[in-house]
């Protein structure tokens, strides 16, 4: 018997929501960076999801798609992280708040 | 007959050369423009002799290079046309042109500037060219604008002194004011024609309504009068005299400014189309004639003599044309452009001789040390008081028997007073410059053969250019020129024959001279008292009329006036503002908008995420 979509959806959801205040309420730029990967992979989830219930390929494939472009992403992010760091022995990202070195 | 395009193409690639390779080309940069003149003027009479193979009507070759504008109804090619006009001008240019290139050569020696000077002599002769042997309307433009663009150049070749910048400059403003007459005009023929080709329009021109044609007429006129210094815009050419004297030779003198001459002679069917038009040329001439020849008496400065002498002969030329003598005009043209060219190099001769130094007051006696200069002088002197056989008594004796035989007995009596004043000027110029005592301190010498080469070959020219035209009806140029260019004139019976009419012009001519040499020359006169008891009369005449003076009155101090309350008032106060204005205004909503960008990262997201719900909302509701 197969796992109704609802399922998916609501855990998807749960994870998306928790990813989306971590976004917004840390000061972290690490742990942001965590909650960001959190939202990628809740809508991942989505994807397959619906891709197994549509029995269309399609879905998966994006979503290999889109792991490869935040494992990119993670190491450009890291980089911009590191070098912050460097500079101002902090990563909260309040005090990076004016375009200046 | 195909080389044609190579009569201009030359003198331009001279000029391109020695602009772009300025430097480098300065030990043979004066040999170089020389010879690509030369070999213009070579080419020039190549054509010359092919079109002689052709008869009457069939003397006609255009030469098509390109199209250039193609706009709706309008297209204007470069053509170049190849008729008789066209060919004695371009050899009068080219020929004239190689002598002064010549002698400039060692007039110019040792200028910081040398290779420049050469690269826009040679750039002239290209649009003087490009004018002559234009087949419309806007290649003669382009020409017209391109000559006058060169004017300003070497007037104010030595911009270094002030005067010789500020002539420059007016040079070009007053003559854009006939030009852009001009323009309007030739954009009205347009309009009436709808071709600006030559022979179209031409065609076209006798079935204008007389108030068009009197409109265009009068317009190209006006750019003519610019042109060439008739009265009112003729105040910028006695200045032009700050340039180095070959340019005053060139422009001033034998080429550029008989550029108005040339465009009335082309364009005579629509000057005929108008009968108002041909007056007003006559008139204006007539008038512009007499005005400069007295103002050539009241000047002490050789060079300013010379140029109201030209404003004076172009007088008689349009005088000539306005009459209906175009081939008169034309004629006239030649001769004064060898005599008037070899009185402008000789008192250039005596500039070089003497350090610069042109005021007749300091000059006297020179003729012992530097004899070629004077003797040439002096038959450029006798040449345009028009004493026979010299060039200029037969070109002036038919300006002055068309004025009779066209029955204008008012402007024939007024020419003749000018040609008297003529007589009287250049003697007084002549005999101050070189004969009587010396009343300088310095040791003239004679000037270097380069020199006197060029002035001895115009001097010949002077003497035997009249066999060009012996006879208005069958002379030379006039034969040549064919039937078109003297159609108008011996239409009224005239009681006095040509004889008759040259032995009073030529008696008056000699009366004045012998005048003139009694005042100046026999030393029985002390021409200084004469002048302090002239008084008031001189200072009118040495002004030139005051009509510099009056410009400045009328135009120059209330434009000056104008312009500065407009620039406090409109510049400063509506233009001004408004564009700080502008600067406020998006000042201020900059700083209401900066408070949006805070820089904290998180209120991006959160600002993004709101964006995102609520676009979602949107959608949802409206594809439910």
């Amino acid at each position: 018997m197969r796992t109704p979509i609802a399922y998916y959806l609501i855990l998807s959801g749960i994870l998306f929501a928790i990813g989306t205040v971590g976004v917004l309420v840390r000061k972290n730029a690490l742990i942001i960076f965590m909650s960001v990967e959190l939202q990628l992979n809740a809508v991942n989830l989505t994807l397959v999801a619906f891709s197994r219930q549509l029995g269309d390929l399609n879905g998966q494939v994006l979503a290999f798609f889109s792991m490869v472009v935040a494992a990119a992403e993670v190491v450009v992010g890291l980089a911009i992280i590191v070098s912050i760091f460097r500079q101002r022995r902090s990563v909260n990202v309040d005090d990076v708040s004016v375009l200046r070195g | 007959m195909r080389l044609i395009w190579l009569v201009p193409a030359l003198p331009l690639l001279g000029s391109t050369a020695l602009l772009l390779l300025g430097k480098r080309l300065r030990p043979v940069a004066g040999g170089l423009a020389s010879a690509t003149v030369g070999a213009s003027f070579v080419i020039s009479v190549m054509v010359l002799l092919d079109l002689l193979g052709l008869e009457g009507e069939d003397r006609l070759y255009v030469h098509q290079l390109w199209d250039w504008l193609a706009a709706g109804s309008l297209r204007v090619p470069i053509e170049l046309r190849v008729d008789t006009l066209s060919m004695v001008m371009a050899l009068t240019v080219t020929g004239v042109g190689f002598l002064i290139h010549v002698y400039a050569m060692d007039y110019m020696h040792g200028d910081p500037r040398y290779t420049r000077f050469f690269a826009y002599l040679n750039l002239f002769v290209f649009f003087m060219l490009t004018l002559v042997l234009a087949n419309n309307f806007v290649l003669l433009y382009l020409g017209w604008e391109g000559v006058g663009l060169c004017s300003y150049l070497l007037i104010a070749f030595w911009f270094e002194r002030k005067s010789a910048a500020d002539a420059g400059k007016k040079a070009f403003i007053v003559t854009r004011i006939g030009d852009t007459g001009m323009l309007i005009g030739i954009l009205l023929l347009f309009g009436a024609v709808g071709t600006l080709d030559f022979d179209g329009a031409f065609a076209l021109a006798g079935s204008l309504p007389e108030g068009t044609a009197t409109a265009i007429a009068l317009l190209l006129f006006a750019g003519a009068v610019g042109k060439s210094a008739q009265l009112p815009l003729s105040n910028w050419l006695p200045d032009a005299m700050e340039g180095p004297t070959p340019v005053s030779a060139l422009i001033h003198a034998a080429t550029m400014v008989t550029a108005g001459v040339y465009l009335v002679v082309r364009a005579h069917p629509i000057f005929e189309a108008s009968p108002v038009a041909l007056d007003v040329v006559a008139i204006v001439g007539t008038v512009t004639a007499v005005y400069a020849a007295t103002a050539a008496l009241g000047q002490d400065d050789l060079k300013r003599v010379l140029a109201y002498s030209t404003i004076s002969q172009l007088g008689f030329m349009f005088l000539a044309a306005g009459v209906g003598a175009y081939g008169v005009a034309i004629f006239h043209l030649v001769s004064h452009a060898f005599f008037k060219a070899l009185l402008f190099l000789g008192a250039g001769s005596v500039m070089h001789a003497m350090d610069g130094e042109i005021d007749v007051r300091r000059l006297g006696g020179l003729r012992r040390e530097m004899p070629v200069t004077a003797w040439t002088f002096v038959i450029g002197a006798l040449a345009l008081a028009g004493l026979p056989p010299l060039a200029g008594f037969f070109s002036k004796d038919q300006v002055l028997a068309s004025a009779y035989e066209g029955g204008r007995i008012g402007l024939w009596i007024t020419a003749l007073v000018a040609a008297g004043f003529t007589a009287f000027y250049i003697a007084r110029a002549t005999l101050l410059t070189f004969f009587g005592e010396p009343r300088h301190a310095r040791q003239p010498h004679e000037s270097p053969v380069l020199m006197t080469a060029p002035l001895m070959a115009l001097a010949a020219l002077s003497i035997g250019g009249g066999l060009l035209g012996l006879s208005a009806t069958s002379g030379v140029i006039a034969r040549f020129l064919g039937e078109g260019f003297h159609g108008a004139e011996h239409a009224a019976a005239s009681d006095l024959s040509e004889l008759t009419l040259g032995l009073i012009a030529t008696g008056l001519s000699a009366t004045m001279l012998a005048f003139g040499w009694y005042v100046y020359g026999s030393g029985k006169v002390d021409w200084t008292v004469l002048r302090e008891q002239a008084g008031g009369l001189h200072t009118a005449l040495a002004r030139g009329w005051f009509l510099d003076d009056a410009y400045s009155t009328v135009v120059v101090v209330p434009g000056k006036a104008l312009t500065a309350s407009l620039s406090r008032a409109v510049d400063q106060g509506v233009i001004d503002r408004s564009m700080v204005g502008i600067g406020h205004a998006f000042a201020g909503l900059a700083r209401v908008g900066r408070r949006l960008q805070t820089g904290f990262v998180r209120s991006y997201a959160l600002l993004f995420l709101l964006g995102a719900v609520s676009l979602l909302l949107y959608l949802s509701a409206r594809f439910r």
